[in-house]
């Protein structure tokens, strides 16, 4: 087979599942940015710690599901959709009723974990709280995911695959696997939501970590490196800086990202040996995280100009930038001796939030804004003005947000390492406590920027979504049948 | 299969042939500084599984070749830490209270210690500056239940009160109420009274004198007859500004009737004798010692 043929069948895509995980998408938005605030506003002013419902214990895991679960998770299942049905020129596997029920299976998961937290059922595993029956139900539906990505791969009209789509399906399988294992458990009794972990000490907080560092790795970097491999290409309109980087960093980056969790549990109870294997794999991680980055800034070459008229593009190059600021500081924190300064210190919490609100959200936020005027074949955006404001106000809510934590971060671990000349601590937990305040307050604020720039947005993208259709759908959305390169500029 | 391989024009790089939704792909070979510092970081991560204990094998594991281990380590930080204290608490834990108060420097240190002490164990409880709160005595004030000399302070933290261990402070005070030793009327009596003579709020021409009476027959025995409370048996001075449970009349009639009774841990089984020394100065120096 030397010359490919296009197919002449015109396909149709399933876009009615994308659009429905779009709005979903917006919705856990603003609930995960809300809940996310009024935590931090709890953690400046305990006194709003209201009993039992609105207690930090509870709120927090609504906070951190409904960002990474439900906002996180929304985008990736739409995108993925997205994407894997232009990028095979095939229609989702599965047909309407299929996407239909990873929809709304999903979303009901999503309603159900987050209730039961507000109610008091919590498995106590970081993000993996909710109890047994709906870790069955999370199941079934990511086996339905599965199922429908796999199908509509094995029916494509393209060759080869794409590698947005490696990366979408490295997540989907990967989480499967540590979902199921993190999650084993015995409930005590089959009426009962209660139920206890499969595993007990030391070897139950290395699955624990195995779990959330990956969960960090293969739900929070490796599919949105996916999201990033199609939007940035198709928003820049240039090819992909270096095929051979794609596959090289792929492989590199999923091979050993999954060894690297013991360097959350550095300085504990977990053996040595373990210790030093998370935290090599960690620094040889480097590389291969910045592997995607440079695929992902390289692709601008001759689009730069693009950044002053695009924000959406500019959000996606922005996550970027934060992508490699925080697989660079997350190899520096697992070094042990870094470690013991910023372990438990709120420099984890920046860390964090520069890789969920800096690269999770702002390239998810650059996919919508090319997204929503595509798929629902408006002309553009309503206002680039509008979005224009999202980028600033959230860029300078990310900073407030991971300065005020990096000093924090600092300050805490100096003063609880401090000892006076003779030997004893210079500072009680409750001092470091009370010193912290005003970078309580500064990541609160941090906080609120970041949620109004997202509403802006939800504002920007109703607007377009209401404006008139465009009489004939842009070239791109043209379904199948494209001479190759007919739509690239300049040609 | 490839399909067109073409020449980009901005970068002069050749395409691989393969485009998805317009999407193509540059044959950019790897950036050479990248496979570098990859390799650098692999060669790092091998020395680094070399020096320090890593590859588990067998029944055990590769110690490296430094033989560190991190509880070594932290014993090593712990005594490091504890030699410099044992300079002055050796001589704190030898000398008798009225020695260390002679010698400043030994002065200092037990401050110095007892401060980060309290402030680590103490503090919740008795507050910041040892002020106190309901249900938890105030340091600062003079207003020692268990007595405020030095000694005294030592033996109350450490063996605490009503604390299960054996020396520990104890005392029980009867339920007037619950028992049926006085009735509910005569409990607002010696309430009034008690409110009125030893809190120093006026009662508006109510009649004391039966209060007094059984004041005098009832609790004097350990409160005293001028209400100055008695040390030995922990009974709180009731002629004060400064109440255990409040400067609420309810809370002494809540009291008499079914008393509640305060428990303190034993602070032996988690500090040393000459630390509890120190916490001992700094809270006789909070402002109320005897």
């Amino acid at each position: 087979m030397s010359e490919h043929v296009l197919p002449a069948r015109p396909v149709v895509y399933n876009d009615a599942v994308v659009k429905k995980f779009v709005i979903a998408c917006l919705v856990w938005a603003i609930v995960a940015f809300l809940a996310g605030v009024y935590i931090a506003s709890e953690l400046a002013w305990p006194q709003l710690n209201i009993a039992p419902y609105l207690n930090f214990g509870r709120l927090r895991p609504v906070h951190t599901s409904a960002a990474i679960f439900a906002f996180g998770g929304s985008a990736l299942i739409g995108t993925s959709f997205y994407v894997v049905q232009r990028t095979c020129r095939a229609r989702l596997w599965g047909g309407e009723a299929l996407a239909n029920f990873v929809f709304w299976g999903y979303q009901i998961f999503i309603v159900l974990a987050a209730s039961s937290y507000l109610l008091g059922f919590s498995k106590s595993r970081e993000y993996a709280e909710p109890e047994w029956h709906l870790d069955l139900l999370l199941v079934l539906v990511w086996v339905c995911y599965l199922l429908i990505y796999l199908g509509t791969l094995m029916r494509r009209a393209e060759p080869h695959i794409y590698v947005a789509n490696w990366f979408y399906l490295g997540f989907i399988i990967t989480i499967a696997m540590l979902v199921i294992v993190n999650n084993l458990g015995i409930p005590i009794s089959p009426y009962s939501a209660k139920s206890y972990s499969w595993f007990s000490g030391v070897q139950d907080a290395m699955v624990q970590w195995w779990y959330g560092h990956n969960a960090v790795g293969f739900f929070l970097t490796v599919p949105f490196l996916g999201m990033m491999y199609y939007f940035i290409p198709k928003a820049a309109n240039r090819p992909i800086y270096s095929y051979r980087l794609s596959i090289v960093h792929f492989w590199a980056l999923i091979f050993i990202y999954i060894w690297a969790g013991p360097h959350h549990l550095l300085w504990t109870a977990l053996p040595d040996w373990t210790q030093t294997l998370g935290m090599a794999f960690s620094i040889m991680l480097w590389m291969p995280s910045w592997g995607g980055m440079i695929n992902g800034l390289m692709t601008l070459s001759g689009a730069w100009d693009k950044l002053r008229t695009d924000p959406g593009l500019r959000f996606s190059v922005t996550a970027v930038g934060f992508y490699g600021m925080s697989t660079f500081e997350g190899p520096a924190m697992s070094i042990r001796s870094v470690n013991a300064l910023v372990h438990y210190s709120d420099w984890v919490i920046g860390h964090v939030h520069s890789g969920t609100l800096g690269w999770v959200a702002f390239i998810t936020f650059g996919a919508l804004y090319y997204l929503v005027p595509n798929l629902w074949g408006r002309k553009g955006l309503y206002s680039v003005r509008l979005a224009a404001w999202h980028y600033w106000i959230g860029t300078l809510g990310i900073v407030f947000y991971i300065a005020s934590m990096w000093v924090a971060g600092l300050m805490e671990g100096l003063m609880w390492r401090a000892y006076d000349r003779f030997g004893f601590l210079k500072y009680s937990f409750v001092q470091v406590v009370v010193a912290e305040h005003p970078f309580m307050v500064l990541r609160m604020i941090g906080g609120v920027l970041f949620t109004i720039g997202a509403i802006l947005m939800i504002y920007n993208l109703w607007m377009t979504v209401r404006s008139p259709a465009t009489e004939a759908p842009r070239a791109e959305l043209l379904p199948a049948g494209l001479p190759a390169g007919a739509v690239v500029a300049g040609e | 299969m490839p399909g067109k391989i073409e020449k980009d024009s901005v970068t002069g790089t050749e395409t691989t042939g393969h485009e998805w939704d317009g999407i193509r792909e540059l044959n950019t070979p790897l950036p050479k500084w990248w496979v570098y510092v990859w390799i650098a970081s692999i060669v790092w991560g091998i020395g680094y599984m070399l020096v320090y204990p890593s590859v588990p094998y067998g029944p055990g594991y590769f110690h490296g070749l430094l033989g560190y281990s991190s509880r070594s380590h932290v014993a090593h930080e712990v005594a490091e830490v504890d030699a410099k204290r044992d300079i002055y608490m050796k001589k704190i834990a030898a000398q008798p209270f009225s020695a260390i108060e002679k010698n400043p420097q030994l002065m200092q240190v037990a401050e110095t210690a007892g401060a980060i002490t309290f402030a680590e164990n103490c503090q919740p409880c008795h507050g910041q500056g040892g002020e106190g709160r309901l249900g938890y005595p105030a340091l600062a004030a003079g207003a020692w239940i268990w007595g405020g000399t030095l000694p005294a302070i030592r033996q109350t933290i450490t063996y605490g009160i009503r604390s299960g261990d054996p020396q520990a402070r104890d005392s029980q005070m009867p339920p007037f109420g619950k028992s049926g030793m006085l009735n509910a009327g005569q409990i607002q009596q010696v309430a009034s009274f008690v409110w009125s003579k030893f809190y120093g709020h006026p009662t508006k021409g109510e009649d004391i004198a039966p209060g007094a009476k059984i004041f005098a027959a009832n609790c004097a025995v350990c409160h005293g007859p001028q209400g100055q409370g008695n040390p030995a048996f922990g009974a709180p001075r009731l002629a004060s500004h400064v109440h255990l449970y409040g400067d609420f009349r309810a809370s002494i009639v809540r009291q008499v009737t079914d008393p509640r009774m305060g428990v303190m841990p034993n602070w032996n089984k988690r500090l040393d004798p000459a630390t509890i020394k120190a916490v001992a100065i700094y809270v006789h120096d909070l402002g109320g010692g005897q």
